[in-house]
C-alpha cells in the first residue's frame, strides 16, 4: 500500500509517499496563493491509496482532496518516532508556528505551541534577513561568524525591523545584529521548550532546522544536543503518511468550525 | 422611519440604535451556525432558543415593567455578589454579559488595549450604548477581584451608579471577617436601594428559590456524567448563561423539565455524540454570553464538552446556602460564607480549585481538561501553572489555551485541540 502525506504550510506545500516503510517520493512547494490547485499538482499522476493531510491548511484542502485530516504535532510525533524510535522529543520551527512535543512511549504526551504571534517563527527570521538585506542562508552563516551580538529591544515583528534599519544606519556590525536576532528566536523557543520539558534525545525539524545557527543556540541554551533529521522540512508530511499507513481513517467530514464572533 | 416595538423601546432606553442593529445582525446568524445545527438537541433547549431569538426584547420588557412600576433592578458582573438580598427586597438581580468582540472597540478608546476581553467587553457596552440591560438597571455591583475590573469600575461609574463590593485575597479570620462586614453592607445598600426591609423571612425564602435553581442545575450536572452525553457542552453552556439573568423561578421550572427529559435520555442510552466520544471539562474564566467560541472549535471536532469548572459552570451554583436558619444576621453570616467558598483564582492560597477541577474531572470522567484562559487575565494564568502540576500529578492530560472573543487564532486553537483530542 502506498501512503500520501501532504503538510500544507503558510509557506510550502510538503509531500511525501510512503510505502512499506520506505519514503518513496517526496517533494516541497510554494504555497502561493491558491493551495488547493498547488496540491492538485504536487499529487498529479502520483499514485497512492490514502491521502493524510496536516498543516494549517488542511482543513480548506482535504476535503476537496478526499483526504483525511491530523494535527501538525501527531504528524511531527508519528515522523520523529520513525526516524530516531529512541526520540524523546521535538522542537519544530515552521513558517507560522513553531511547536515543542514531549513525546510519550506511544505518541505525544504534552506540547505547546507559540502563540499568534510571529517572534519565534521562520516567519519573524525571514523578515530580519530581508531587513538585513541578506539571503536567510547567509543570514545564518553571517550570525555564526559574529564574534559578539547586539541585544535586540524589541520581539515585536515591525518593532525588530525597524530597530534593525536603525542599528545598520547607526554602523552597527551586521554580523552582530543577525547573531543577536537568531539569540531572540531561540530565547523564545527555547523558554517554550523548558516548559514543557525537553528531554535526550531531542529532534529538530521544520524549516527553522536548516539554520544551522539556530541549531547551535537552542543546543546551548538548553543544554543538549540536538539532532536534525535528513529532511527537516518534510517530517510532518512523513508523519502524515505514516499514520495514514497504520490506521484506517475515517474520511474528512469537511466540517469546519469557523466561528465568528461579531 | 417606523420604529418597530422593541426599537422603540431600546430608543427609550437610549440605545444606539444602528450600531445595536449590526450587533443583532451579526449574532442571529452566529446562533444559527453554533446551536441550530446541532443534532437531537433535547427539546428543553426549545426555550433557550426563543430567548436568545429576541435576546434584548422579552426580558428587557420584563424588566422595564418591574421598573415602571417602582421595582428595581440590580445589575453583576460577579458570581461574588450575593442575589438573594435583591430578591428578598424585591429587586431583579441580572449578570451582565460581556462575551463579544463587538463591544471592543468602543471600549479601546478608554482601556488599555492589553486589559482582558470581558473587561473591554462589558465597559464597551455602556460607552457604546449596546445593552438594553445595562440600560435598563438602577445599580451596576462591581467586586474587587482584579485589578482591571477595579479600574474598570471606577470609569464606568462616571455613567452609571455602580457599587463596589471588596473581595478578600485570602481566606483566613481576616478576610473572613471583611467580607461578612462587606455582605451586611451591600445588604444595606440594597435595602436602601429598594425601599424595603431584608427580613428573616423573605431572605429565607430568597435563599430557598435560589438554592432550588442550584439543585437543578447540579442535576444537570450529574446527568453529563453519562455516556453518551445527554446535552452538548454547549447547550448546557447557554442554560448557565441565560439564567444568570433570567427569573429565578421560571429557571427553575425550565430546568426541572430539561433534565427530566435528559433524565429519560440517559436511561434509554440517548446521546447527542456517539457512546465513547472523547470527554473534556473546561476550567478557568467564565464565558459570558455570548462567548460560544471554545465549546464550539471541541465540539465541532467531535468531542462533547462534560463540564465548565469556571463561574459560568460549577462555581455558579455547586455550593448551596444553609437552609433552615431563622435569625436573620446568622442567616447572613452563613450566606457570606458560602460565597466566600467561591473558588475564584482572586484568592491566595486557592488551593480548593484544584481539588475541584480533579474532583470533577473525575466525576464526570473526562478524558482530559481545557484550561481557558482569557488573554491578559493574569490570576488565572498563572494558577494555571498550579493547575497544571497538579493535574499532571493526578494523571489527567491537560490542554492550556489562552485567547480572546476574536477570531483571527481560531485555526491555531484548532490545532492545538486536534492535537490535544488525538493524544487522548
Ligand atoms: S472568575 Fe472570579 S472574578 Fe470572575 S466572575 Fe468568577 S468569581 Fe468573579
Ligand atoms: S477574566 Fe480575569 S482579568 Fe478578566 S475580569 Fe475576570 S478576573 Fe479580571
Amino acid at each position: 500500500m502506498i501512503t500520501a502525506g501532504l503538510d500544507v504550510g503558510s509557506r510550502t506545500i510538503k509531500l511525501v509517499l510512503f510505502a512499506d516503510g520506505h519514503i518513496v517520493h517526496s517533494a516541497v512547494a510554494d504555497s502561493g496563493l491558491k493551495p488547493v490547485d498547488r496540491c492538485r499538482r504536487l499529487l498529479d499522476s502520483r499514485s497512492f491509496d490514502k491521502l493524510m493531510v496536516t498543516g494549517y491548511g488542511r482543513d480548506l484542502v482535504a476535503p476537496g482532496l478526499s483526504g483525511a485530516t491530523i494535527s501538525e504535532i501527531s504528524a511531527q510525533a508519528a515522523a520523529v518516532r520513525f526516524l530516531y524510535p529512541d526520540a524523546s522529543s521535538v522542537i519544530d520551527i515552521g513558517g507560522q508556528d513553531s511547536k515543542v512535543i514531549r513525546l510519550s512511549p506511544n505518541g505525544v504526551q504534552k506540547f505547546e505551541m507559540n502563540d499568534r504571534c510571529a517572534a519565534g517563527t521562520g516567519k519573524f527570521l525571514e523578515i530580519m534577513a530581508r531587513a538585513l538585506e541578506l539571503s536567510i542562508d547567509d543570514f545564518a552563516r553571517t550570525a555564526l561568524n559574529a564574534q559578539r551580538s547586539v541585544t535586540l529591544n524589541s520581539l515585536c515583528t515591525v518593532f525588530a525591523e525597524s530597530e534593525v534599519v536603525s542599528l545598520i544606519n547607526k554602523g552597527e556590525d551586521a554580523h552582530a545584529i543577525a547573531l543577536g536576532l537568531h539569540q531572540a528566536v531561540a530565547s523564545r523557543v527555547g523558554s517554550m521548550a523548558k516548559r514543557v520539558g525537553m528531554a535526550d534525545r531531542l529532534i529538530f525539524s521544520g524549516g527553522g532546522a536548516k539554520n544551522p545557527c539556530l541549531v547551535r543556540l537552542l543546543e546551548e541554551k538548553l543544554s543538549l544536543k540536538i539532532t536534525v533529521p535528513e529532511e527537516p522540512q518534510t517530517t510532518a508530511a512523513l508523519g502524515a503518511a505514516i499514520i495514514a499507513s497504520l490506521q484506517p481513517p475515517s474520511p474528512s467530514t469537511g466540517e469546519r468550525p469557523g466561528v465568528r464572533v461579531p | 422611519m417606523v420604529l418597530t416595538e422593541n426599537e422603540q423601546m431600546w430608543s427609550e432606553l437610549g440605545i444606539d440604535l444602528a450600531s445595536h442593529g449590526q450587533l443583532m445582525n451579526a449574532l442571529g446568524p452566529i446562533y444559527q451556525e453554533i446551536y441550530l445545527g446541532q443534532k437531537n438537541r433535547p427539546k428543553g433547549m426549545g426555550f433557550y432558543d426563543f430567548v436568545v431569538g429576541d435576546i434584548h426584547g422579552i426580558r428587557v420588557k420584563e424588566l422595564r415593567e418591574h421598573a415602571k412600576s417602582g421595582g428595581k433592578v440590580v445589575a453583576t458582573y460577579c458570581v461574588f455578589v450575593p442575589e438573594e438580598f435583591c430578591w428578598a427586597s424585591g429587586a431583579i438581580p441580572i449578570s451582565l454579559c460581556a462575551g463579544t468582540a463587538f463591544s471592543i472597540p468602543a471600549a479601546e478608546e478608554v482601556l488599555p488595549r492589553n486589559t482582558c476581553a470581558l473587561i473591554k467587553s462589558s465597559f464597551g457596552f455602556k460607552l457604546g450604548r449596546l445593552c438594553p440591560y445595562v440600560q435598563v438597571s438602577h445599580l451596576i455591583v462591581g467586586e474587587t477581584t482584579c485589578d482591571g475590573k477595579k479600574k474598570m469600575f471606577e470609569l464606568l461609574a462616571e455613567h452609571q451608579p455602580v457599587y463596589v463590593m471588596e473581595v478578600p485575597n485570602k481566606r483566613g479570620p481576616a478576610g473572613r471577617a471583611l467580607w461578612q462586614q462587606e455582605v451586611r453592607d451591600f445588604k444595606a445598600k440594597i435595602e436602601e436601594l429598594t425601599g424595603n426591609r431584608i427580613t428573616a423571612e423573605n431572605l429565607g425564602e430568597a435563599i430557598k428559590k435560589v438554592n432550588a435553581r442550584r439543585r437543578e442545575f447540579k442535576r444537570l450536572s450529574m446527568l453529563r456524567a453519562a455516556d453518551p452525553a445527554p446535552i452538548s457542552g454547549k447547550d448546557a453552556l447557554l442554560a448557565t448563561q441565560v439564567s444568570m439573568y433570567d427569573d429565578v423561578e421560571r429557571e427553575t421550572q425550565i430546568m426541572k423539565a430539561l433534565n427530566e427529559e435528559l433524565e429519560e435520555r440517559v436511561k434509554n442510552g440517548e446521546g447527542v455524540f456517539p457512546k465513547g466520544a472523547k470527554r473534556i471539562l473546561i476550567s478557568g474564566s467564565p464565558m459570558a454570553i455570548p462567548n460560544w467560541k471554545l465549546h464550539h472549535i471541541i465540539e465541532s471536532a467531535g468531542a462533547v464538552v462534560v463540564g465548565e469548572e469556571s463561574c459560568t459552570g460549577s462555581r455558579f451554583f455547586n455550593e448551596l446556602a444553609p437552609e433552615g436558619i431563622t435569625d436573620l444576621d446568622e442567616m447572613v453570616t452563613a450566606l457570606a460564607d458560602r460565597y466566600l467558598k467561591t473558588n475564584c483564582a482572586c484568592f491566595t492560597p486557592n488551593c480548593e480549585r484544584l481539588d475541584d477541577i480533579i474532583g470533577m474531572a473525575k466525576t464526570l470522567m473526562a478524558d482530559g481538561v481545557i484550561h481557558y484562559n482569557l488573554q491578559f487575565c493574569h490570576t488565572y494564568a498563572n494558577e494555571a501553572i498550579q493547575v497544571d502540576k497538579a493535574l499532571e500529578k493526578a494523571g489527567i492530560p491537560l490542554l492550556r489555551i489562552e485567547t480572546d472573543y476574536s477570531d483571527e487564532d481560531a485555526g491555531q486553537l484548532k490545532t492545538r485541540i486536534d492535537a490535544f483530542l488525538e493524544t487522548l
